[in-house]
């Protein structure tokens, strides 16, 4: 089991820098609207997810009904459904890791848990629960920390929300290096820009989805003459 | 707590957000995960999927960015173009991050104004 903590924690890593920066900001964002340190750690606690987070502070100030939260949360957190897709080969036979290891998926931790089949010797399946686990602490400690320094100092934020923007890029480029095959990473940025001219920014996200998806089933044979996926 | 909603609408908000998202994460697995093979396209799409839904949350990011109103989302294509070509250079997560993010913050809150 060490074995597993020390090689979860080594993978981590790079997202401990992303999480406590994009963690921040949220506490940032959360404390301005507001919200004090508790509601930080809570929500950082039982949500889980960057991107929502920031949605989520929008939310909030906006008061906006249950309904329309519900419907927001399903648009922007969907493609969840898709990670969850590609680690259910992955996570079968994970026993009493499996609640916490599908609760815990966000963008981050999944590309982590994809990225390589996980260290010789050790089991998978703890692995990629310390994984979670530290990733999910990280993103905890960020949203506290933010929230105490925005408690704490005063200082003009704006543009601190481009943290969000900064970290897909950068997992993107990275994605981009691993692969020779680019068709999926560029049917996804046309699909939705295309989406998005169509239908504006309220209500794209579904629409760009099924794009994505049909586009994919499309262009499966292409896709997989390319290899490398 | 001033200016902001009721403690309990607080709450519930954030409850269904927590609810929703965990729903999301655990529905495959309740659908695909008791049969013994998943389907083959089901696999496929496990695959080439990130890569599609990472491109699609960076358009996400920049919804409501508007290129025919100043700054013209020239802020956003500066920060955005450094982080890539940061990221390409030094592959460095933490770097690119905070790099792009402080730029960014300059840039609206000192060139852009």
């Amino acid at each position: 089991m060490k074995k597993a903590i020390r090689s979860a924690f080594i993978k981590s890593l790079p997202v401990l820098a992303g999480y406590l920066v994009l963690g921040f900001g949220f506490g940032i964002l959360l404390q301005k609207a507001g919200y004090s340190i508790i509601w930080a750690f809570f929500m950082s606690l039982t949500m889980y997810a960057g991107a929502m987070q920031y949605v989520a502070v929008s939310l909030l100030s906006g008061g906006v009904s249950l309904i329309t939260a519900a419907i927001t949360t399903f648009m922007v957190n969907a493609r969840h459904l898709f990670y969850g897709i590609s680690m259910i080969e992955p996570y079968r036979g994970a026993g009493k890791y499996k609640p916490y290891l599908m609760f815990a998926m966000t963008d981050e931790t999944y590309s982590l848990v994809c990225s390589g089949k996980g260290p010789e010797g050790v089991n998978f399946h703890q692995y990629a629960f310390f994984l979670a686990l530290f990733n999910h602490c990280y993103w905890i400690a960020g949203c506290v920390l933010g929230a105490t320094v925005g408690t704490l100092v005063s200082f003009n934020s704006a543009g601190v929300e481009f943290s969000m923007t900064a970290l897909f890029i950068t997992v993107f480029v990275e994605q981009w290096k691993t692969t020779k095959n680019h068709i999926p990473a560029i049917i996804g940025v046309l699909a939705t820009l295309v989406c998005l001219l169509i239908f504006g920014a309220d209500s794209f996200l579904i629409p760009s989805m099924i794009m994505i998806g049909l586009l994919l089933c499309l262009a499966k044979r292409q896709i997989e003459g390319k290899g490398d996926n | 707590m001033n200016g902001t909603i009721p403690v309990w609408h607080s709450i519930a908000i954030i409850a269904v957000i927590a609810v929703v998202t965990a729903a999301l994460r655990m529905l495959p697995f309740v659908i695909f995960g008791g049969k013994r093979t998943t389907p083959k396209i089901v696999l496929y799409l496990g695959h080439v999927l990130p890569f599609a839904i990472m491109g699609m949350l960076v358009v996400y990011c920049l919804k409501d960015v508007s290129v025919v109103e100043y700054p013209f989302g020239l802020p956003e294509l500066i920060a955005g173009v450094v982080v890539a070509l940061l990221h390409l250079w030094k592959r460095n997560t933490l770097i690119s991050i905070v790099s792009g993010t402080l730029l960014y913050m300059m840039l609206v809150q000192f060139v852009f104004v």
